[in-house]
């Protein structure tokens, strides 16, 4: 079980709704996800387009949680009030600070990110921080009182999957809160390595959307995740460096 | 009526004189949207009773797909 806040999951992906070929696909896709945690990001409506259809009106709403995010924000105030905005549609109480530093890169600002966080604790969301891979500021977010930390496994988007897995590692082993691994995810080995590593879940986006077959890469993110966990609480054989025969050395029959 | 709306200066009926007649006149009745006028983000249930007045800024946001 996955417990954010007040809000428990039996699923561990978490599921970005951007960039899908079209929302046939990407309702399949979620559905092959078997996400429950669905992100959507807060935008200015196209008044003189009201008949242009909006995936999230052919979704339950009622049947998954929307986690907005506050992308495109530079700053904790822009965050917070994105944050806002998305809490008065009535459709959700959780939040995903995203305050973007760097257009190029797109990694997050870890100073707006903390103060967002802080600001958006006091207003009473449930505060999910996309943060760096940095340790310390992973303690800092904890110690404020987010509901979960979200360090990116690589840049948004860039597929290159966790490339610094000690600092994964250091951020796993101290964290109080869920740790779900947001960003940069791009084959179902990098999610099945999070999870083996501890995480408590992986939030992609890109690595679906973007596949050859969003649909099937859902459904192998969906098992990559389930290995990954089951892996872990499996417990996995130590490394060695040579060879442990695993049929029994006694009794080789020879004529 | 001059209004601001999503950064675009319109001119609506005079007939509309609230959040929930800006919404009809756009044809956005009913749909997930969140409105901000004058900076104050208005819950759902005000929509019906919150005036618009002359020259305000509106912000009308919807949630579209997003990582």
């Amino acid at each position: 079980m996955l417990q954010i806040g007040p809000h428990q999951f039996t699923s561990r992906l978490l599921l970005g709704t951007g960039k899908f070929p079209d929302f046939q696909v990407q309702k399949q896709a979620v559905a092959a996800s078997e996400a429950q945690i669905l992100t959507f990001a807060v935008r200015r409506m196209n008044i003189f387009e009201a008949s242009q259809p909006n995936f999230l009106s052919l979704l339950d709403t009622t049947a998954f949680t929307l986690l907005p995010n506050t992308a495109g924000a530079k700053t904790a105030e822009e965050a917070v009030r994105i944050a806002k905005l998305a809490k008065a549609s009535g459709l959700c109480d959780m939040i995903k600070v995203e305050v973007i530093g760097d257009d190029k890169t797109l990694l997050p600002d870890p100073l707006e990110t903390l103060r967002a966080s802080e600001m958006l604790l006091e207003e009473g969301f449930i505060v999910l921080p996309y943060t760096s891979d940095d340790v310390l500021l992973a303690k800092r977010l904890q110690e404020l009182g987010v509901h979960a930390i979200m360090p990116g496994a690589s840049p948004i988007g860039s597929g290159q999957g966790i490339i610094n897995p000690l600092n994964l590692s250091f951020i796993i082993e101290q964290a109080t809160v869920p740790v779900i691994v947001d960003a940069g995810i791009g084959a179902p080995s990098d999610a099945a390595l999070a999870m083996e590593m501890g995480a408590d879940g992986v939030l992609l986006n890109t690595a679906v959307s973007g596949a050859k077959d969003p649909v099937k890469m859902a459904l192998a993110m969906k098992l990559a995740i389930e290995a990954g966990r089951a892996g872990l609480e499996a417990g996995r054989i130590p490394k060695k460096r040579y060879a442990s025969a695993s049929s029994p050395v006694e009794g080789f029959s020879r004529v | 009526m001059k209004l601001q709306i999503n950064g675009e200066a319109l001119e609506v009926p005079d007939t509309v004189t609230t959040v929930t007649g800006l919404l009809e006149h756009y044809q956005l009745g009913g749909k997930m949207l969140v409105v901000e006028l004058d900076g104050v983000i208005l819950d759902q249930t005000a929509h019906g009773h919150t005036k618009l007045p002359e020259g305000s800024k509106i912000e009308i946001v919807h949630f579209v797909g997003g990582g």
